[in-house]
């Protein structure tokens, strides 16, 4: 677990002090978002390097199936802008490629963790009582395992591709926002709108979809938004430690930390393109989960 | 304050509970079970009933957790096929070099990170907190194993200051040879630092905007005398429990540190572990280290009642601001 969810979740102890925002107007907090330059930044960091990862591919062709031998490790120059890694493949297009699966795992994880946690945390949250301390102190159990830990064990159970990592690092990952939207289901389920839902005979599931979920999407999309940034530190880590996507399948993280190999040979442009690339959309996620909350009116504790 | 000891302790005790059923699951969740895993694949049917009737590996579930459970608890963590030793020595010989690493460095920490926090509270919104936060965010952003080889890159192979391999061998090794420390300490501490330093400035930004603080400003006391005796006292209680709930991701870093320096801890252990198919001893290290972040938290929110009066003991799941 990142500290980010941590410290999300020291402050989610108290969902009574969050501003009553959303009442003044749907669209009030794109504004107050789009007025937070730092989060439109982090906002276009991502779009240009989603697009760059996408569309780059079309515009600027390489192979990046077959090692070329006799290739490797070419100084950025023509021909290779950002040089070649140590068996041959272009940089600039094996950071592309490189770059879809980083999105499509963080993406992808960040959606297995929210829907997973949001499922759990509201039916904790709404049901209260007994089952509520025993659904959470099993979040409490699986918060107390370090998560790479978690992660080590699974990754030598499932091999990891693409697909595997998004249920592997999700699974791993849904404790916050459960935490989070247990503690606002719990506030929620005595709101008088609830409560007369719930005497006019809607049923539980639709209750919880349609007033629990629904009026806690503020705090759900910010953490969303944290867990993506989480999820391609955390792939970054097991790919450092061996236990990535397997070539010519790669990611930043693989590309960076197979670069690290060369860390005594100033093979500079071996790591610095994915570690940038990575740095760049963790801070860009961060920043946009920042400039979203205080948009939400979420946490009057930021300034 | 006793019903929410109580309270609390029995809490603790469901949830280390909860963690030996994930570790005892875990351990089923093998292709083939533990004894497919430990005796590999060419292992006879009749080899794994041997090896499953010594080991309690018969019967139904709940029993086999039984016997499990009774063995740890009385200090049997299991054998490791790979190291052909106990995996409770295991944990005796990596645990205290783990506790040290990761203690030196978060102590570090937040004698650096505190003051830093309180700095930017007060300088907020100028340049020098926007530096900082920067600074910090960047480093947040950045994965560890990065950071770690960064320091590697400049301090060992550029500058020669710092070797870049941790002691080996006993834990006496760690005292004999200190500046072989300097660096896997550096790296956990930083990236500790850039994870608390934001928590504790706007826990600073907090406490500034009390009403106690406006009073005591009005009665003339000075602002190093507000912030040192008033503001930094309260503003560190929320820091006690940010401290215990940080453990496994603490853990987390010193497992990437161990395995870059090569430092020989638990980190190192589970990684080593993981890679050899030696599951006894992984699960004993996720088991030992839930333990400890159940501990810790515990601990955390008992501190935090005693530091801070205002807390409402009677809340559900602990201390609550």
């Amino acid at each position: 677990m990142s500290i980010e969810n941590v410290t999300t979740l020291l402050s989610a102890e108290e969902p009574a002090g969050r501003q009553e925002a959303e009442a003044s107007g749907g669209w009030l907090w794109l504004r107050a978002f789009t007025s937070n330059r730092l989060a439109v930044a982090g906002l276009v960091v991502v779009v240009v390097l989603t697009l760059f990862s996408f569309l780059g591919p079309f515009f600027y062709h390489t192979d990046q199936i077959h090692t070329r031998i006799g290739m490797e490790t070419l100084r950025p120059g023509t021909g290779h802008p950002l040089g070649t890694d140590d068996v041959g493949y272009d940089q600039m297009g094996r950071l592309m490629v490189a770059g879809q699966t980083t999105l499509e795992v963080a993406f992808g994880a960040a959606a297995v963790a929210v829907i997973i946690g949001v499922a759990w945390g509201a039916l904790a949250g709404y049901l209260g009582g007994l089952v509520d301390a025993l659904m959470m102190r099993i979040v409490d159990a699986l918060l107390a395992i370090p998560a790479l830990l978690l992660l080590l064990y699974l990754a030598t159970v499932f091999r990891p591709n693409v697909l595997m990592l998004i249920i592997v690092v999700g699974l791993t990952a849904w404790l916050v926002p459960a935490r989070l939207v247990r503690a606002e289901a719990l506030t929620l389920r005595t709101r008088e709108y609830v409560l007369a839902a719930r005497t006019m005979g809607v049923r539980t599931p639709t209750l919880i979809v349609r007033h629990i979920v629904t009026n806690s999407i503020g705090t759900i999309v910010v953490n969303a938004t944290f867990q993506v940034a989480d999820a391609i530190l955390v792939v970054a880590a097991l790919s450092f430690l061996g236990l990535g996507i397997a070539p010519p399948a790669t990611n930043w993280g693989a590309m960076l930390s197979n670069g690290l190999n060369y860390t005594y040979s100033d093979y500079w442009w071996l790591t610095y393109p994915p570690g940038i690339a990575i740095v760049l959309t963790v801070v860009a996620f961060n920043l946009i989960g920042d400039g979203m909350r205080d948009a939400f009116g979420l946490d009057t504790r930021r300034q | 304050m006793i019903r929410f000891l109580i309270r609390r302790c029995a809490q603790a005790v469901v949830v280390v509970l909860l963690v030996s059923i994930i570790v005892f699951g875990l351990s089923r969740l093998l292709p083939g079970g533990p004894a497919r895993a430990i005796l590999g694949t060419h292992a006879t049917p009749t080899n794994i009933a041997a090896f499953n009737r010594e080991n309690g590996l018969t019967g139904p579930l709940p029993a086999q957790y039984w016997h499990w459970l009774n063995g740890v608890l009385t200090g049997n963590f299991g054998f490791s096929y790979v190291l052909n030793q106990p995996v409770s020595s295991l944990l005796a010989q990596r645990l205290p070099k783990t506790a040290f690493l990761a203690g030196v460095s978060v102590v570090l920490a937040v004698l650096i990170a505190v003051p830093v926090g309180l700095y930017q509270a007060v300088r907020r919104g100028r340049a020098d907190d926007y530096a900082v936060t920067t600074v910090t965010f960047v480093l947040y952003s950045t994965p560890a194993f990065w950071v770690a080889l960064l320091l590697i890159d400049v301090l060992a192979v550029r500058l020669h200051v710092f070797p870049a391999e941790a002691p080996q061998g006993s834990f006496s090794a760690i005292f004999s040879d200190p500046g072989a420390m300097v660096l896997p300490v550096l790296t956990v501490t930083l990236v500790t630092i850039a994870a608390f330093s934001r928590y504790i400035r706007s826990s600073v930004l907090d406490e500034l905007a009390q009403d106690y603080v406006r009073m005591a400003r009005s009665k003339g006391t000075s602002r190093g005398a507000i912030l040192l005796r008033h503001v930094l006292r309260n503003a560190l209680s929320p820091v006690v429990t940010l401290l215990g709930l940080s453990l496994p991701f603490i853990l987390s870093g010193t497992l990437i540190t161990e395995q870059v320096f090569n430092y020989p801890g638990i980190g190192l252990l589970a990684f080593n572990a993981a890679t050899q198919q030696d599951y006894p001893v992984l699960l004993g290290v996720v088991l030992v280290v839930g333990i400890a972040t159940v501990a810790g938290s515990l601990l955390a929110d008992i501190g935090y009642a005693l530091l801070d009066p205002r807390v409402q003991l009677a809340s559900d799941g602990g201390a609550a601001r």
